[in-house]
């Protein structure tokens, strides 16, 4: 059992190279249904960036059951016209929002004051009509909206989904910013992950809680240190490329008949959801 | 990087397996995707721990002064950066905030034996200054946001402004005041650096806390049904306090003070933005070396410069110093009685010692008893006399420590002539 115990302990390097891996993982499915023939893959990222947020403030904003499960409704059909896998999205995105969400929402129905609807045998506690619908508000919410960032992510490539972000007026270095981000979080990732695997090849018995903390330390400022020479170097081969500081993105965006047609239906499907959500 | 189809079947392998003992988990299925599930939800909750408040949580409203409170800072924090960083302010932040992200990830292990997940925002604040550390801390969240679904979109005006702004801010005026002007190696820093790690990460809870925890007094049903967050300050804030102050706050506490004495070692030039005119460890040899005349014999010139001032309490120093006799001395009976008393009743020769009668004729000083002859008044050629003893004694040194010098390194030309080749 002691062993046992040390050896959960020391998995810090396990659990940090098995969290690098699920990012990992995420990129490479989102890359392979952003290539998909579905519904939102075929529609102008600006369209699919407007019409999505256009449904996740009704989702948060909305007052009412029905609304926000209209919405609910809504988001699962564009998920299938679109070829996203349920079973992904019952892993990644219900099931994960319902064990978290729905832990913070579980003593809700027994703190908020109200009409009270059970009591507890054991216990004692009341649940409070109140209480109980503040909970069905929170996770049905958090599971609208972020349903609805997962399907514009998983039917959209990344640059795109940054371009479209220019439709919002965000400036153009915040978009450049952006993507260059995303393409060093993968380095950085396999770096890391390199770093914890050869570490983990060379670890033979357990270390103790101050060399753990040293190690854990010590891989962040080596990281730290690579980053800051990753981040020179780039530069160097930015400027060598005739980078003067200015940036241009090519907006090779064209609506079609079938984006208007999109387009109207998110805003009357928002104002609707506003409407009837007040 | 890996191919797609290697993706899918390593994450699974991976974790747990090697270094696990218990060979019964190894081979129930059932058992290994239980845990794994109870992994991934773990890691949820511990990379939330509702810092990275979802949509859901706050009112629009809420939202739309949290993003109009955040949008100030960020216009001022890329107008300075870009100021401080011309054509380097792209790949600098990009990688930066990468960096941020990756270290969001990371699992620090903490006393007591559980892990937590750290911000970086003290380490972000230290090595890049408040400002450019908010905008690389808001990228890394709204990649994490939008791309992981990691906090929400909504809401990320609020996660920007408690973890990016307020965070960034806290952790560097809190590094700054505690690590004062101390060395760039010192422990000091060290400890400064965890403790403002510590102390921003908590702020930033606080901030999280108390928009959480006015959302059911301002939104709720006509029957009294929160519409976000339900719970009211007096749980939220000692519920989201309690864990910063404990686990969240330790990750980030070992994870910024370790990572300065790390680069304290490896890397001491990374810690100097938020320690200017501090000079960095070659450098602070480079100047002793350099100004060897007079940083390093500070003390010394102090020191020499009060015994200056204080050289006409000579004057007031009764009797002569022992062995400073004259050759009249030995002849005058006074002054024998006063050799006598300070040598322990010892008397001197009744015959001046011949070696000192010969030699006394063979050198006059240029000032005989410290008082040049035409100085009127003794007390102030004794003076004058000491003050030009000390002169001399400066003039030597100097010539001695240039002549040193000059003998080591060679001739100046031909040092860097060495370098070059």
């Amino acid at each position: 059992m002691a062993a046992r115990m040390q050896s959960r302990k020391s998995g810090f390097l396990e659990r940090t190279t098995a969290s690098f891996v699920d990012a990992l993982e995420h990129t490479f499915y989102a890359e392979e249904t952003a290539r998909a023939h579905g519904l939102l893959q075929r529609l102008d990222p600006r369209v699919k960036l407007l019409g999505i947020l256009a449904l996740i403030v009704p989702a948060a904003a909305a007052r009412s059951f029905a609304v926000i499960g209209c919405l609910f409704a809504v988001t699962v059909v564009l998920a299938g016209l679109s070829r996203v896998s349920f079973s992904i999205l019952l892993k990644r995105v219900w099931i994960a929002v319902l064990l978290f969400t729905g832990v913070i929402a579980l003593p809700a129905p027994f703190v908020t004051p109200g009409r009270a609807l059970y009591q507890l045998p054991w216990l004692g506690w009341t649940i409070t009509s109140q209480g109980l619908a503040s909970a069905g508000y929170l996770v049905l919410r958090v599971e609208t909206a972020a349903t609805l960032c997962v399907l514009l992510v998983l039917t959209t490539p990344w640059n795109d989904v940054l371009k479209a972000l220019r439709v919002l007026r965000v400036p153009v270095i915040v978009v450049t910013i952006l993507g260059m981000t995303y393409r060093y979080v993968y380095l950085l990732l396999q770096t890391a992950h390199d770093m914890f695997e050869s570490r983990r090849s060379r670890m033979v018995g357990n270390l103790t809680g101050r060399e753990r903390r040293r190690v854990a330390a010590s891989s962040a400022g080596v990281l730290l240190s690579k980053t800051f020479d990753l981040s020179s170097e780039v530069y160097l081969a930015m400027q060598s490329r005739g980078f003067r500081g200015e940036v241009h993105i090519l907006d090779e965006f064209r609506m079609r008949r079938f984006d208007w047609i999109m387009l109207a239906g998110f805003t009357l499907v928002s104002a609707a959801a506003f409407w009837w959500g007040r | 990087m890996i191919a797609p189809g290697d993706a899918e079947a390593k994450p699974r392998q991976m974790p747990a397996d090697s270094l696990s003992s218990g060979g019964d988990r190894q081979r129930n299925p059932i058992y290994n995707q239980l845990s794994c599930l109870a992994d991934n939800a773990r890691s949820f909750i511990r990379v939330n721990g509702l810092m990275h408040i979802p949509d859901g949580y706050l009112s629009p409203s809420t939202c739309a002064v949290l993003y109009a409170s955040a949008a100030p800072f960020w216009y001022v924090a890329l107008r300075k950066t870009k100021k401080m960083l011309f054509t380097r302010l792209v790949p600098l932040i990009s990688v930066f905030a990468a960096f941020s992200f990756v270290i969001m990830m990371f699992n620090i292990p903490i006393p007591g034996g559980t892990t937590a997940h750290p911000l970086g925002v003290a380490i972000a604040s230290i090595v890049l200054g408040p400002w450019a550390s908010m905008l690389a801390l808001s990228t890394a969240l709204f990649i994490q946001a939008v791309f992981f679904g990691d906090g929400g979109i909504t809401t990320l005006g609020a996660n920007c402004f408690n973890m990016a702004i307020v965070g960034s801010l806290i952790a560097y005026l809190s590094y700054r005041a505690l690590a004062g002007r101390s060395a760039i190696t010192s422990q000091r820093r060290v400890v400064a650096a965890a403790l403002s790690g510590y102390l921003a990460i908590n702020c930033a809870a606080l901030c999280a806390s108390v928009e959480l925890g006015i959302q059911p007094l301002y939104f709720k049903s006509a029957t009294g049904a929160p519409f976000y967050a339900p719970y009211p300050l007096s749980i939220a804030l000692p519920a989201i306090m309690i864990g910063h102050l404990t686990f969240a706050g330790l990750a980030e506490l070992v994870v910024s003070g370790g990572i300065v004495a790390y680069l304290q070692r490896a890397n001491p030039s990374l810690l100097r933005f938020s320690a200017p005119g501090i000079p960095l460890p070659q450098e602070e040899a480079q100047l002793v070396t350099r100004e060897s005349g007079w940083r390093t014999a500070r003390p010394l010139w102090t020191a020499v410069g009060l015994l200056l001032v204080l050289t006409p309490l000579g004057l007031l120093a009764a009797g002569k110093a022992w062995g400073e006799w004259s050759v009249h001395d030995f002849s005058s009976p006074a002054a024998r009685q006063e050799i006598a008393k300070v040598s322990q009743n010892v008397t001197p020769p009744a015959q001046t010692p011949s070696g000192l009668e010969r030699l006394s004729t063979i050198w006059t000083a240029p000032f005989p008893n410290y008082s040049p002859p035409f100085v009127r008044k003794p007390a102030f050629g004794y003076i004058l006399s000491g003050m030009f003893g000390i002169g001399i004694i400066i003039l030597l040194s100097t010539l001695i420590n240039w002549l040193a010098a000059k003998t080591r390194h060679g001739p100046p030309g031909a040092h860097t002539r060495a370098e070059e080749t």
